[in-house]
């Protein structure tokens, strides 16, 4: 196992160096990038000054290993807009996007398990055909456009129902103010009911095609078949032999899942109001606020790396033969 | 007709004129799939209507009119004539106007982009594939950390960046696809050349670059194939996203999805028709892609059928 880590740190680092450099590049890519951070009626001794102060005159190489060093030191630049770090701006979103993803994934997962099997045990009848169906449709809708409907047509007439909003469960938590987390806990959960599915159903019409067709290589192979042959009842051979190896494949795309629904989550916190990571980007582009754009980019590259290695280690345990490739 | 009869059918088929044959099962393909069929008959609908967008409405798409805004679908006009078949915008707009000239965007942005990233990512995973070593090193270690960037961010930070236009969100959504068509050519390019036929070609001195080009292109096109096409759904639900966030094409293109984004105003008035058909239009086009895609699959290679 530690040889394992041991070969799969250096390709980590690797990769946090190749996207902290696509990020750099980004911003070098329209022309001289001083003109981002200063307005469209600056004097041209104002942009030599911006310039200046921003370091943007010095060689490019030096430029980018400044900028390294700042990200090392969680330094990710300051925000036009609201004046202050890029950081602090960016953790006071954080909880609410980490709360909306993992209620999405929780979804996207544990929504899947029992679609996937059961079309798989179900093969070739009417009920497997409908459920590939709704799956193919899951991976063709446009999320905010769910999430439009599902307003219109759920929210509204359902009085219940929050329309859109959010109750902070994760940020009481983190400021140590564990009875007032809880507390919400319930109110959060409905807040989080129609963006959580907005955001996981493509995710989970995925998981779902997936989880049947490794179910359906499993359900074939012997160790199945001896379960039968002792007796089993068929729900013992489906879920405590076949069930247990037909999700590991989910397991590995979770790392990648979660950056793919970050992706998600920006345009359907646009529409419920949720006040997240992906709103605060919305609202930095319409504010040019690009250095908060950019840092927002590099702080959610970084979760979604350091979530995949874990990703990675977690699945060699489960999987011993990774560990022999 | 039994199944003797068929094979032996299809090897006279094969036995008189190879090429007439493969024709002929590609069609018997299609059609068993009836589907694929209805998506290729809806992808034939919308191409047109993309192409004759100014014929078929004699609207123009950015004529407001304060006057009649948010009409409902087949709002009438004093004569009784339907004057807005899907109702009209929040300027006053005709929808469906719109909604024809949206597909132009969502189908030039699908298909050019899918042309960028599949020449990209084609060339780079066949050169990695073929030389090896410290070449194949590189370009996957790329492809590593290309993977790690949850792709709209990238796509946004850079449009942010180089501002509006149609070739900016082309190439943004083109690059942010090399990675898939790499990993695959790669794969194929490594399992073929150890062929013969590469033996063969190399023995007669051809060259490196048409070895890889002339000789096993052609033979590892299907699984690229397979995936463009689900590529091209995929990057009209990005272009929708980045449309929707303001990003993209000038704001004078009606694209569908700005013209969700602008529904957004009119959602607690419960106006749905203007979510609903851009959102249709996005999903049944989409849809017609994936379904495509997944014939396109079950016909070029079987073998991909089970493993998703």
């Amino acid at each position: 196992m530690l040889i394992y880590i041991l070969r799969r740190l250096p390709q980590t680092i690797l990769v946090i160096f190749g996207v902290t450099l696509i990020t750099f590049i980004a911003l070098q890519i329209g022309g001289d990038p001083t003109y981002l951070f200063v307005s469209e009626r600056a004097s041209a001794e104002e942009i030599e000054l911006t310039r200046i102060k921003l370091g943007f005159d010095r060689p490019l190489y030096i430029q980018y290993f400044s900028y390294l060093f700042k990200i090392m030191r969680l330094d990710f630049g300051d925000s036009l807009y609201f004046r202050q770090p890029a950081m602090d701006v960016i953790l006071e979103t954080l909880p609410a996007t980490i709360e909306l993803t993992l209620f999405a994934m929780f979804i996207a997962i544990f929504g899947a398990i029992p679609f996937g099997i059961f079309a798989a045990i179900k093969r070739g009848t009417w009920i497997d055909g409908a459920l590939m169906a709704v799956a193919m449709l899951g991976q063709s809708i446009p999320s905010f456009w769910l999430g439009i409907m599902s307003i219109i047509y759920l929210s509204l007439p359902i009085s219940w129902l929050p329309i859109s909003g959010h109750v902070p469960f994760l940020m009481p938590i983190f400021q140590g103010n564990f009875i007032e987390g809880i507390k919400n806990f319930p109110t959060t959960c409905l807040y989080l009911i129609l963006p959580g599915f907005a955001v996981a159903f493509y995710s989970l019409s995925r998981n779902a095609r997936l989880i049947r067709s490794s179910m359906l290589e499993v359900l074939s192979q012997d160790y199945v078949r001896t379960a039968r042959a002792k007796g089993l009842s068929e729900y013992a051979v489906v879920i405590n032999h076949a069930m247990r190896n037909a999700w590991l494949p989910v397991v590995t795309i979770i790392g990648l899942e979660f950056g793919f629904m970050l992706s998600g989550v920006v345009v359907v916190e646009v529409i419920f109001a949720w006040p997240g990571l992906g709103r605060l980007v919305f609202d930095s582009i319409s504010h040019r606020d690009i250095p908060l754009v950019q840092a927002s980019v590099i702080v959610i590259a970084l979760i979604v790396i350091i979530l995949n290695l874990i990703v990675d280690l977690v699945y060699a345990k489960l999987d011993p033969r990774i560990k022999l490739s | 007709m039994n199944n003797n009869a068929l094979k032996k059918n299809e090897l006279i088929d094969n036995f008189n004129n190879k090429k007439s044959s493969k024709y002929i099962n590609f069609f018997k393909s299609l059609f068993s799939y009836k589907w694929a069929v209805v998506s290729i008959i809806w992808l034939i609908i919308i191409i047109n209507t993309a192409i004759f967008a100014n014929i078929i409405s004699p609207h123009d798409p950015n004529r407001n009119n304060i006057m009649e805004r948010v009409a409902p679908p087949l709002a009438q006009d004093k004569q009784g004539n339907i004057k807005y078949l899907i109702g009209s915008d929040g300027l006053g707009r005709d929808s469906f106007t719109r909604l024809l000239y949206g597909a132009r965007v969502s189908l030039i942005v699908g298909f050019a982009s899918v042309f960028v990233g599949g020449f990209i990512g084609i060339s780079l995973g066949m050169i990695a594939g073929y030389y090896g070593k410290l070449t194949d090193d590189v370009i996957m270690r790329l492809a590593d950390i290309q993977l790690a960037f949850p792709f709209i961010l990238l796509a946004i930070l850079f449009l942010v960046v180089l501002g509006e236009g149609l070739i900016n969100l082309i190439l943004v959504l083109g690059i942010g696809q090399w990675v898939t068509y790499a990993r695959i050519a790669r794969a194929q390019t490594i399992s073929q050349k150890e062929k013969e036929y590469v033996e063969a070609a190399k023995a007669l001195g051809e060259s490196h670059t048409s070895i890889i080009f002339g000789s096993i292109l052609p033979n590892i096109l299907a699984p690229l194939i397979v995936i463009a096409s689900f590529n091209v759904a995929s990057v009209i639900l990005a272009e929708a996203s980045l449309s929707f966030l303001g990003l993209g094409v000038p704001h004078n293109i009606p694209t569908w999805g700005a013209m969700l984004a602008e529904s957004r105003d009119h959602i607690f008035a419960k106006r749905w028709w203007l979510p609903f058909f851009p959102g249709m239009a996005i999903l049944i086009t989409v849809l017609a892609f994936n379904i495509i895609g997944d014939w396109l699959r079950d016909y070029l290679d079987p073998r991909l059928k089970e493993v998703e």
